[in-house]
Formats: structure tokens, sequence, C-alpha cells
């Protein structure tokens, strides 16, 4: 059995892990990284990348259907657009190999020692590595957890057959024709979406009474009325109570208690993310837990001397960005480097259509800190930009403290509106003012104008509308 | 309607500038006639100037603290009447003060220190004060204070992330810094002020802190006082002397003399005794009451001793002199001393009343504190500071005795003062003080 002993051993070559080795391999750190699948994780192979891919080919699907039946403003009209799905999945593919690569050379090139196979704790400062060509162990004076999430299974709906996750539905061979997706939360959403813009007959069914519920209702409605025009069926307090007997349909309890079937030849089911942790061996560590995810502190590290844990396997939020700011944290601090979590805001964003930003606090969540706040929102039905793009649905909305104008929270819903989420969380984090937003020159014509706008409105004097 | 310029009035004593003190007027404000304009204040005294006519303020031609000189525009006014832009040479209102005869505020003779009694009992609270006009403080709130509140205890300290990663490196808890930034963010220019001076003490809840600037322009005998007291402190090496005094028996004596007091011999303080004193010690020792002319490398000892009395008033510190003292008994020093400090207090001393001095004393009285280190009233050559007086168990060379125990604060100009004779100088002051009877001996 071969040893290896590094300073820093990173578990899990996900966004959180990779960011974590590249910046260490930088601080001149002997680094070594494990990953049992492929490079990039959850969100490069089965995630964020892919999902926004098959999102992008149902828009553009959608949109030239939508010119083929005629119904463009401008006077487009197109021939019925024919789509080869296997060559979508293949660019999709592509994408992802890509980044695959991309992220191994990134690795390299800091002298990041790649280990493929999947780590098992032996102790505190020993891991096992499963290896084609045997097992290997590896002992690293700091050891960083990121092995991430998988999707949450239901005991009555186990994956297998028609039952897919988010990772299957990524990989289908070809688009559904009657697709039910259990669980009307982001990822839901957003596979929904897309397979009803590529023709799907499509069936949410959400068991709280309303879609997108860590939303507010104001920020979710557009997409509400979006999935309506979609022809999306969505099932409000509806509960999954299984499989048909056969596998073609969902059965499900209605909100009001009746039992009905959708018959469904693929049946998604997005109802939350667990943290991976099985097979790891977290039972040789003494590690505080979080309910089922790994508790830590604010410099990411665990009731373990020397381990570290970050991204999905501690938690909400679940997000790709997080894990990255986490891993370039928990690497410095390895450097020796003071450091400890002290961010302002996480961005969120839905890949729904429309999309949906949040960075901060929303105002029911500000009101609920005792504070008094501001809002200021600004429709894109008054953004020039918006217009000529044919999106003018939605709003920029900000919220501020009234007393000292300090932004805490802002958010969008709007065609485009995810890549904003630069300038709110910009914001956010510089401790931006509403005159800091209003006083900056926002170029026109761009949604961003909207940002301005809905700072201008907090402040009473907003100038378009 | 027409213009008519009002021009900066010869104030009198041969002056050819004076500054601007106060304003009474705005653009855009309509007067009548005779209503006051402003304010200027020369070297000496501090002068209104009315409105000829009726009209309306167009422009005005100086700031408060300007110097303004005489003839020059001061203001514009919009008048009835047709015709072109008359300027109006402007006299001074009859009575109005100018002149000679002008109240006038001394700012030039400047000590550190305040009233001119050293024991209260005759000493009156200062009154209300006519001239010169108040230096007008300017307050400003700066807006950067006005957008700085506090965090509140426990909230998440707000600042860029270049700021947060600075305090880091530099193993700062930004929970302890201050932030004048909008929202109370913390600035990198918190940062340096943090790596300067360090956290902020800790303050107990309820209290806030507070961050306003108020912005104070010096002016007028601000102004005269900053100067002189600039002056005297660049120029002159000082050397000063603490040294304690039995006044026992000199207040037995005191105590004794006010049992009756008349219009002739008023109530004494402690001072008139220090005045003869000084005047005694002085005769000996001439060179301390001099003037030093530096520039010209002369000191002029002079033979009238001219004691300069530090005096507060409303307006600020000035020192009205008592002329003579070298002639005057004790009761005549009192009354003297009285005169001239209620005249300086009330803002009618004269010119002559407030120069001239050869020798200056100060005492706060009853804050006069253990020891002082006066300010030479330049170009003199010493002053004499009086301390507080304190009853204190004194050894006698059996036992403790209860005495009343006063210091004397004496500063000279050592460029032409030796320590010797400076030390010589307190030491007869205070053999005079501790055997009051001596005061009252010729030779």
């Amino acid at each position: 059995m071969t040893e290896i002993t590094c300073k820093l051993l990173v578990i899990g070559a996900g966004p959180g892990g990779y960011v974590c080795a590249i910046r260490a391999g930088q601080l001149g750190i002997d680094t070594v990284i494990v990953e049992g699948g492929k490079l990039g994780g959850t969100c490069l192979n089965v995630g964020c990348i892919p999902s926004k891919a098959m999102i992008h080919v149902a828009e553009e699907f959608e949109k030239a259907s939508h010119a083929a039946a005629g119904k463009t403003p401008f006077g487009l009209t197109a021939g019925t657009p024919a789509l080869d799905f296997g060559k979508a999945v293949a660019w999709k593919d592509g994408i992802v190999q890509r980044l695959n690569n991309g992220v191994g050379a990134l690795l390299r090139k800091a002298k990041v020692k790649i280990v493929n196979g999947r780590a098992r704790f032996r102790d505190g400062k020993t891991v096992v590595v499963e290896t084609e060509t045997g097992p290997r162990v590896i002992r690293a004076e700091r050891i960083v957890i990121a092995t991430g999430s998988v999707p949450v299974e239901l005991p009555f709906l186990p994956f297998g057959g028609n039952v897919i996750s988010s990772t299957e539905a990524l990989a289908l061979a070809e688009v559904p024709k009657k697709l039910a997706v259990v669980g009307g939360g982001y990822i839901g959403l957003e596979l929904g979406i897309a397979f009803a813009k590529l023709g799907s007959q499509v069936t949410v069914v959400e068991a709280q009474s309303r879609i997108l519920p860590l939303y507010d209702a104001e920020l979710t409605a557009p997409v509400a009325k979006r999935l309506t025009a979609l022809g999306v069926d969505v099932l409000l307090g509806a509960k999954a109570r299984g499989l048909a007997p056969k596998g073609d349909a969902l059965l499900i309890e209605t909100a009001e208690g009746q039992e009905r079937r959708i018959a469904a030849d693929r049946i998604l089911v997005t109802v939350g993310r667990a943290p991976a942790t099985a097979g790891l061996g977290l039972e040789e560590l003494v590690l505080d837990m979080d309910g089922r995810f790994i508790r830590i502190g604010e410099r990411c590290e665990t009731s373990m001397r020397g381990i570290h844990a970050i991204g999905d396997v501690t938690g909400e939020p679940m997000l790709a960005h997080r894990a990255m700011a986490q891993g370039e944290m928990v690497a410095e601090i390895a450097a020796g480097l003071p450091r400890a979590w002290d961010k302002r805001g996480i961005p969120a964003i839905c890949f729904t259509d429309p999309e949906i930003v949040s960075v901060g606090l929303s105002p029911e969540e500000a009101r609920r800190t005792g504070q008094e706040i501001k809002v200021g929102q600004f429709p894109f039905a008054a953004n020039g930009r918006a217009m000529t793009k044919d999106g003018e649905q939605g709003f920029v909305r900000i919220v501020a403290q009234a007393q000292t104008q300090l932004v805490l929270g802002i958010q969008a819903v709007g065609s485009g509106v995810s890549e904003l989420s630069t300038a709110f969380g910009l914001a956010i984090e510089m401790g931006a003012t509403l005159e800091d937003v209003a006083g900056t020159i926002h170029a026109h014509p761009t949604l961003g104008e909207g940002f301005q706008e809905a700072a201008l409105k907090a402040l009473g004097h907003a100038i378009h509308i | 309607m027409a213009e008519r310029i009002i021009k900066l009035p010869d104030v009198g004593e041969g002056i050819a500038e004076a500054e601007l003190v106060e304003w009474h007027v705005k653009v855009g404000d309509i007067i009548r006639e005779d209503d006051l304009l402003a304010a200027v204040m020369t070297d000496k005294a501090t002068v209104e100037i009315p409105a000829p006519v009726d009209g309306e303020v167009t422009w005005i031609g100086a700031e408060i603290g300007d110097t303004v000189a005489i003839g020059s525009a001061l203001v514009k006014l919009k008048v009835a009447g047709e015709g072109a832009a008359a300027e109006v040479a402007e006299e001074p209102e009859p009575g109005e003060a100018t002149g000679s005869d002008a109240p006038e505020a001394a700012a030039e003779p400047v000590k550190p220190v305040a009233k001119p009694t050293a024991e209260a009992d005759n000493s009156e609270p200062p009154r209300a004060m006519t001239v010169p006009k108040p230096v007008r403080a300017i307050a400003a709130a700066t807006p950067q204070a006005l957008a700085a509140p506090r965090r509140a205890p426990g909230d998440k300290p707000l600042a860029s992330p270049a700021v947060r990663l600075r305090a880091r490196e530099a193993g700062i808890d930004l929970r302890q810094a201050a932030g004048t930034g909008p929202a109370g963010r913390i600035l990198h220019e918190d940062l340096d002020a943090f790596l300067l001076r360090g956290p902020e003490p800790g303050h107990a809840p309820g209290l806030s802190q507070k961050s306003a600037v108020t912005e104070v322009k010096i002016v007028g005998l601000r102004r005269r006082i900053a100067e002189k007291m600039a002056l005297s402190k660049a120029r002159i090496p000082h050397i000063t002397i603490v040294e304690e005094v039995n006044v026992s028996p000199l207040e037995d004596l005191r105590a004794t003399l006010n049992r009756k007091p008349t219009a002739e011999r008023p109530k004494l303080t402690l001072l008139p005794f220090l005045m003869r004193a000084m005047v005694k010690a002085l005769a000996e020792q001439p060179n301390l009451n001099a003037l030093y002319d530096d520039e010209a490398g002369i000191v002029r000892q002079h033979a009238g001793i001219h004691l300069g009395i530090a005096t507060q008033t409303p307006g600020g510190l000035m020192v009205p002199v008592v002329k003579h003292a070298e002639a005057r008994d004790i009761f005549g020093c009192a009354l003297e001393l009285n005169r001239i400090a209620e005249r300086a207090r009330d803002g009618i001393a004269t010119r002559d009343e407030l120069t001239g001095s050869t020798i200056t004393i100060t005492s706060l009285g009853a804050l006069g504190g253990i020891a002082t280190t006066p300010v030479i009233n330049h170009p003199e050559v010493a002053i004499v500071g009086v301390n507080k007086m304190v009853v204190r168990p004194v050894w006698d060379g059996t036992t403790f005795v209860p005495r009343k125990m006063m210091n004397l604060s004496s500063s000279f100009d050592h460029r032409v003062v030796d320590g010797w004779d400076a030390a010589v100088f307190v030491q007869r002051l205070k053999e005079l003080l501790e055997n009051p009877a001596t005061l009252f001996i010729d030779g």
C-alpha cells in the first residue's frame, strides 16, 4: 500500500474542493485532492453547468417555436424548429468536458496532486483512498471535507426506472412526453420549465401552497405566470404518494385530499439535497453535526482540530459560489493567513423563466430583524432595455435601513436578471447605501438602470416612474 | 432704484484696516436707516457700522474674519430713488464708537489667567458686556458626522471586503472600530485611525459616542489673544518658579482691615497686598520691571510700575493696567484695580487703560490650582501668578499647625533674567507677604 503524506488533503473536487486546492497550491502548500467521480463535482458535471446548457437549448427552441407560430410582436416568422436532442446533449457534454479538463489543468498548474478514488477516514489525520491501482493511504496535517451533496430520495418514490433525479434528467436520451416534477423548488422549476419549452407536458407537484417557497410571493409571481403561459400544470399543496404500479404515472394526493393519478413517462424528484457523507468514514471521527450536515465555525473548522468542511456538506445555502469562497478561505487559513467568514451576502439565483436573483434580506426578513426599513421597487415595464428585449415582466427591488439608507437586500425577477447579481452582490458586500447606488451612473439602456431607479424610488425620487 | 455702496468708514485711531467680526445683515435683507450692518474690530476697539439709508442689501463684501481696508466697499444697497450708483462717503454716526473716545477692547496684553481678585469676597460675577462684540461661533456639523450613526452592539461591522481583509491582516477586530462612512461603514481611513489610536474605549449601554465636529472661527479678540500667546511662547524662553507662601499673618491683617470698609477704603482682597509687595521688590530689582525690545536688543527698565491685571471678560482674556502702582497706597491699588477690572469686564475700558503695563499679575482665585505656568505678557519680562489659598498642616519645629498657604507661580524671560535673579525676586515676595508689616515700612 503506497502512502502519501501532504500538508493539505482536500476530499472532493467540486467547486469548493478544487478552488481550495488550487488556492492552496498557489500559496505553496503541498496539496492532494481526492475525487471519486469527475473533477468539478455536482456543479460542473450534473448541476449548474449542464442544467444551464439545457436551459439555453430549451430557450432557443422555445423562441424558435414562438416565431414559428408567428407570435413574436416584431414580425419574425420562422419555420417549425426541429431539435436533435442527442446533439443538444452532446453539446452540453462537450462543455462539461472542456470544463473538466480545465479544472484538471488548473489543479496541475497549481502543483496539486490529484488522486482518483473514494476516500474514507481512518482517523483524523489519515484517509484511505480506493484507487484503481489499490488502496492508498494519505496522511495530511490538515484535511478539508468537500464531498458535497446528493439528491434526496423519497422512500415511497425511490430513484430508478422512470423515477429520476436531476442528474438523470440532464442525461436523458430524449425529451419525455409527459414529465411529472415532484418539488417546486428552484431545481424542479428550472428543469421543469426547460422540458416544457422542449415540448414535454409538465406537471409540478408542490407540497406547499406556492412555488419557490424560499422566495417571497411577489418575486415568484412572474414565474408562476410564465408557468401558466407555458402550459405547465402546477399543483400546489399536493403530496406525492408513490408510483403507479405500472410505473407510468405518479400518484398524488391533491390539496383537496383527493387521490389523483398523473400520467408521466418520467418522474423527476427534486425535493432537496442531502450531504454526501456515505462511505466517508465519518464514524471514525468525532464531528459535531448540525442535523445531517457537518457543523462548522467561522473558519469552516469542524469540532476536530485540523479538519475543515466546506460546501454543501455543511448545509444551506447549498450554492457553488459559497463553497468556492469557503474553499479559498480555508486554503489561506492553511497557509497561516488570518481569515474568517465575514461575507455579508451570498447571491442566490433561480434560472427559471423569468430569472430570480436575491442578495441579502428580503423586505420580510429585514422587518423581522426589528429594524425600520424602506423598500424601493422598479418595474421592468418602465425600462427601455427590457422593452427592446421583449421581456418587460418583473422588477428590481431594494431593501434598506430607513435611518441609515444602508442597503440590506436586493432582489430582482425578470428576463436575464441573473447577471445583475454581480452589481447586487458588490453593493451589499461594499456596504452601499441607497445614495451610493442612486449616485452611480448606470449605463443606458440596460436592465441595470432598474437597480439605480429602485434605489431612487426608495429615496423618494425615481425618475422613470 | 439706485445702488449705493457703503464703504468701511474710518473708524479712528489712524488705522488702515479692520477685521470684520460680525454681520448683522445678509443679502436680501431690507434694512432701515441706522440699522446695524456689521461690526469691525480694529487693533483695540470693536465698532458697529450703521446703515446710512433705507434699502435692500444686494451684496456684502467680506466674510467674518476678513481684514477689510478702510474705504473699501462693505455693502451694496438697492435704494429708492433715481440716479446712478452713488458712493456714500460713510461718516461715523454721532455717538457711535469711534476715534480716541471709543470704548476699547484690548487684546494686546494677554495672559492665560483671569479675574483680578485672589479671594472672592468682593469680586462680582462678570456682567453681560456691550463691547467688544463676542466672537461669534460658527457651528457646522460636518456632513460626515450627520451620516455616521453608531452600530448597535452586536451588529456586524460594516466594511468593504478590502477593509475587512486589511483589518484581519493587521489583527484588528473590526467590531471595536468606529465607522465614519455612510451608515457607519468602516473606511480605510477609520482603520488608519484605529491603527494609530487603538480601540475606542469600552462604553456602557445607553452611552453613545458623538462624532459631530463644531467649527468655531477664531476672530476678533480671540484671534488677538491667540496671536499674543503664540508670540510670547515662540519668542520668550520661559523660566517658571513656584514658591509657597504662608499667608496666615496676611490674612489676619486683611480680616482686620476689612472690618469697616468705606468708599475710600474698600474691602481688600489679597491682590493689593501682592501689588504692594511687587512694588517693593521691584524697587530692588528694576530689571524685572522692564520691556525687552529683542529686535533692537534693548531692555527698557521703567521707573513707573504699571501692573497689568489679567482679567477674564465675556469676550475673553483682557489685561487692564493699574498705572503707577508705586504711587498708590494699598487702598489706592485696590480702588484702581476694582475700577479697571470692572471697566474691562463691561467692555468700556479705554485704550489707555488697556495698554502700558510693565509687569503683569495673573490670578484665578479659588480656581488657581497648586501651580501654573504663566505666559509672559510680551514684551514684558516677568509675570506673577497667584495660586489657590489652602489651609495646610505646617511643621513649626515642635508640632503641626494649620496655616493658610498659597503658592506663587512666576515666569521670567530667561534671556534677560537669570534664574538667580528670578529666585531672589520670588523669595523677596515671599518674605514681604509672610511678614505683611514690612509692606508698610518704607525702605
